[in-house]
């Protein structure tokens, strides 16, 4: 049997009742074939520091609770695997948000302005439900479906350089799951949505960088959205000038 | 207890250093300052047309200088580099559907140099008849 190889994990630690800033510790930890990031922090939990603070749930990369940055790059824990890494791995809270403990952070502005871009389906007026359900055709659903993929994980938020200096942009994640709610077929929420959406905060604080996609642990591609975005709120900008309304 | 976060300052003017994906944002936000510069020279241009022959014989003397030529050469070279950046990004920005599924998102991008390609020779071929 091969023997184990053992890494050095560094986690910047920050206890708010003793740091006044976050500091980085180090623990060897063991490193077997099939370990993730989260794994690693599960051992220095149970068997080295049990105070160490850092949020998971599903392990299979579908809560979206997970995710902080691993050597500098925006990674949700339970998706990196430990054995393409070299033999000291950096673990830092996920950038652009406020640390509230270790490796939590606080993330109550995205829900905010997630919450004010209504992400569900709205109707003008509900059908009774004797008439059945709303259909959708194959090319209905396709048209948003890669939207309906994101976890809400903010990968991409802490990988977005402007997020990262101005906190009002509503930024990708957010933006992308208002366009998923517009491009579906049952919903008519659209004229809602587009006072936040087309807001100086809104789509044309973005400036495509395009670190969003490329960070982005479930191919969501939010700076797509993004920019299709950017081209019906131009859209409807001339249509008011031509006096028409969409 | 109460709670006290803690907020890490971002560096106003070099967080772009931090990784490559930002420097390759920042070449080309800074490149497009040429291709701004190019379009003040040709509007400049078009001003000296309207104002007759000796204008615009003065204006097209002033870009045969070495300093013109060496400004048209990076111009020219950045105004590659941005349409192939931007073509690049078309898919994401503009996705086609027909019938149940997405157009593939290489044919769009070749759509796009196809039509670069062909304006250029045609604009190529008019500034050779012109010329003749």
């Amino acid at each position: 049997m091969s023997e184990v190889r053992t890494i050095t994990m560094e986690v910047l630690r920050y206890r708010p009742e003793r740091d006044s800033d976050p500091v980085l510790q180090s623990y060897r930890v063991p490193c077997p074939q099939e370990w993730v990031v989260l794994d690693a922090l599960d051992y220095i939990k149970n068997n080295i520091d049990s105070s160490l603070s850092y949020r998971w749930s599903c392990h299979m990369a579908v809560c979206g609770s997970c995710g902080m940055m691993v050597n500098g790059e925006p990674m949700l824990a339970c998706k990196t695997f430990l054995r393409e890494m070299g033999d000291t791995v950096r673990v830092e809270p996920l950038l652009n948000f406020p640390i509230e403990r270790d490796l939590v952070v606080v993330i109550d502005d995205f829900l905010e302005k997630l919450k004010s871009l209504k992400p569900y389906i709205i109707r003008k007026t509900e059908k009774p439900v004797e008439e059945g359900t709303y259909l959708q055709t194959k090319a209905q659903l396709k048209r948003f479906k890669q939207y309906t993929l994101c976890i809400n994980c903010l990968l991409c938020y802490a990988a977005c350089p402007q997020y990262a200096l101005n906190t009002d942009f509503i930024g990708p994640s957010a933006l992308a799951l208002a366009h998923r709610y517009n491009l579906d077929s049952r919903d008519e929420g659209y004229a809602m949505r587009q006072e936040m959406v087309a807001s100086h905060e809104g789509v044309w604080e973005c400036s495509f960088v395009g670190a969003c996609s490329e960070v982005c642990p479930k191919h969501v591609d939010p700076a797509s959205a993004v920019q299709q975005m950017k081209i019906t709120s131009t859209k409807d900008y001339f249509l008011r000038l031509l006096g028409g309304k969409r | 207890m109460s709670r006290k976060p803690y907020i890490r300052p971002v560096p106003k003017t070099s967080w772009y250093r931090k990784h490559d994906r930002y420097k390759r944002y920042i070449i080309r936000e800074v490149t497009c300052i040429f291709i701004g510069i190019y379009t003040a020279i040709l509007s400049f241009g078009l001003l000296n047309l309207s104002e007759g022959q000796e204008s615009f014989d003065l204006f097209m003397a002033t870009l045969r200088t070495p300093g013109a030529l060496v400004f048209h050469l990076f111009a020219l070279a950045f105004a590659f580099y941005h349409s192939a950046t931007w073509f690049n990004v078309t898919p994401q920005a503009m996705p086609l559907m027909k019938g149940d599924d997405f157009v593939s998102g290489s044919l769009i991008i070749r759509v796009h140099y196809a039509a670069w390609a062909a304006v250029s020779l045609v604009i190529l071929f008019s500034v050779i008849v012109v010329g003749a």
